[in-house]
């Protein structure tokens, strides 16, 4: 029952109080690049979601019984960033072959996935935090859900942008960059959430 | 090579951050005390030229189809020795930076600089880019701090000077505590680069209006 609650605790947090990009700043670069488009965020949300998943998965098994068994721990950030860029090379592949209307949607954004530093983040948090194989799992998607749900709600907004009347000065990245702190002051109120 | 115009690109016209918008995530997470955001820039000026030189150095034996993930391999490795020599000589600084000096390694800076800049070009010439983009960076980090420090806690300094706690500018009832906050990160970065597109467009819109 405790590791239910554990896991709960976990999930909510990632989600909503200590979401990704509005409270830990990581993954800024996808969520601004490719939020100009509700459809295209939906599809870059997924696929991080995914790969966080997966990357969590497979960095906490060669982190256990490869790096931990040999003493290599120093060699942590090497071998996650090598795993991370194998994994997305072959959901690539893997995509290209079997899902094709899937992976011209996501096109140019799929190999970016590799330097999202969302990704390398949940993975060396998972170490950071020492979490299980289970918690690491559940850690990565919902982190990943996170994203998903902050990219989305930041696509929408940005899509009504163009008929605001803003400064000049502030066109494209700023204006972008504002909305972005007001919605993180809004998450802010989730930080008191927890889980007992 | 023209060392002055290097020297400008790097630190106002074609600087990391405010125009090239790299590098955010680290600039906004850091740049909220004055200690961190000096050793995070000089993090990343080590890291930035020494993978710069061998990126360069390398550049005419890598395949071009595999250059990506050597470019990783390139930077990871850097990040690693930087992380083990802060962690050995400069704990403190470890402890504040946490889980953002392994992240130096997707930086995008490091990354775009490797592709648009030390994969085309000799090694003196990416060693000196390597030292300006990253003192671009590094400055736009430390004006990030002075502002939110300043607004968001109304001292100077803090955790260096006057043993801790700043100089104290701002009486300790006006300060807007949201600016330490993430929140901060987002708007004074926002507030900055929109005053380097005013500036960049100054020039542009006098020519137009003549």
């Amino acid at each position: 029952m405790d590791q239910i609650f554990e896991l709960l605790s976990i999930t909510l947090g990632a989600i909503l109080a200590n979401n990704f990009i509005f409270s830990q700043f990581l993954g800024c670069c996808p969520f601004l690049g490719v939020s100009k488009k509700v459809d295209t965020a939906v599809g870059m949300g997924i696929a991080v979601t995914f790969v966080m998943g997966l990357a969590s998965a497979v960095c906490s098994v060669v982190d256990e019984f490869v790096l931990g068994r040999f003493g290599l721990d120093y060699m942590q950030t090497v071998a996650f960033i090598l795993v991370i860029a194998a994994l997305v090379q072959f959901i690539e592949m893997f995509l290209q072959k079997s899902m094709p209307s899937l992976y011209t949607a996501l096109g140019i954004y799929l190999p970016l996935i590799t330097t999202n530093c969302a990704v390398l983040g949940v993975v060396l948090l998972n170490v950071q935090n020492n979490y299980n194989f289970i918690e690491s799992v559940v850690y990565g998607v919902t982190g990943g859900l996170g994203f998903l749900l902050a990219i989305v709600l930041f696509a929408s907004i940005r899509e009504r942008l163009v008929f605001a009347d803003y400064p000049k000065a502030f066109e494209g990245f700023p204006i972008a960059l504002v909305t972005a702190g007001l919605m993180a002051l809004a998450f802010m109120g989730f930080s008191g959430l927890k889980v007992w | 090579m023209n060392l002055g115009k290097q020297f400008k690109e790097g630190l106002i016209t074609n600087n990391p951050v405010l125009v090239q918008v790299l590098g955010l995530c680290s600039t906004m997470a850091i740049a909220s005390s004055f200690v961190s955001g000096p050793g995070m820039g000089v993090a990343v000026i080590v890291i930035l030229t020494l993978s710069n030189i061998i990126i360069s150095a390398i550049r005419k034996i890598v395949p071009d189809k595999i250059r990506i993930a050597m470019f990783i391999v390139v930077i990871a490795g850097f990040v690693t020795c930087v992380d083990l020599l802060i962690q050995a000589f400069v704990p403190d600084l470890a402890a504040s930076l946490g889980v953002f000096i392994p992240l130096i390694v997707v930086n995008c800076i490091i990354l775009g600089r490797a592709e648009s800049f030390s994969y085309k070009n000799g090694v003196v010439a990416s060693f000196w880019d390597g030292i300006f983009q990253g003192i671009g960076y590094t400055a736009v980090l430390v004006v990030m701090c002075v502002i939110r420090e300043f607004l968001g806690a109304g001292t100077f300094g803090g955790a260096i000077l006057n043993g801790g706690d700043g100089i104290r500018i701002l009486p300790e009832q006006f300060p807007m505590g949201m600016l330490t906050l993430p929140v901060g990160g987002f708007l004074v970065l926002a507030c900055l680069i929109a005053a380097m597109q005013w500036a960049l467009s100054r020039p542009k819109n006098k020519e137009e209006s003549k």
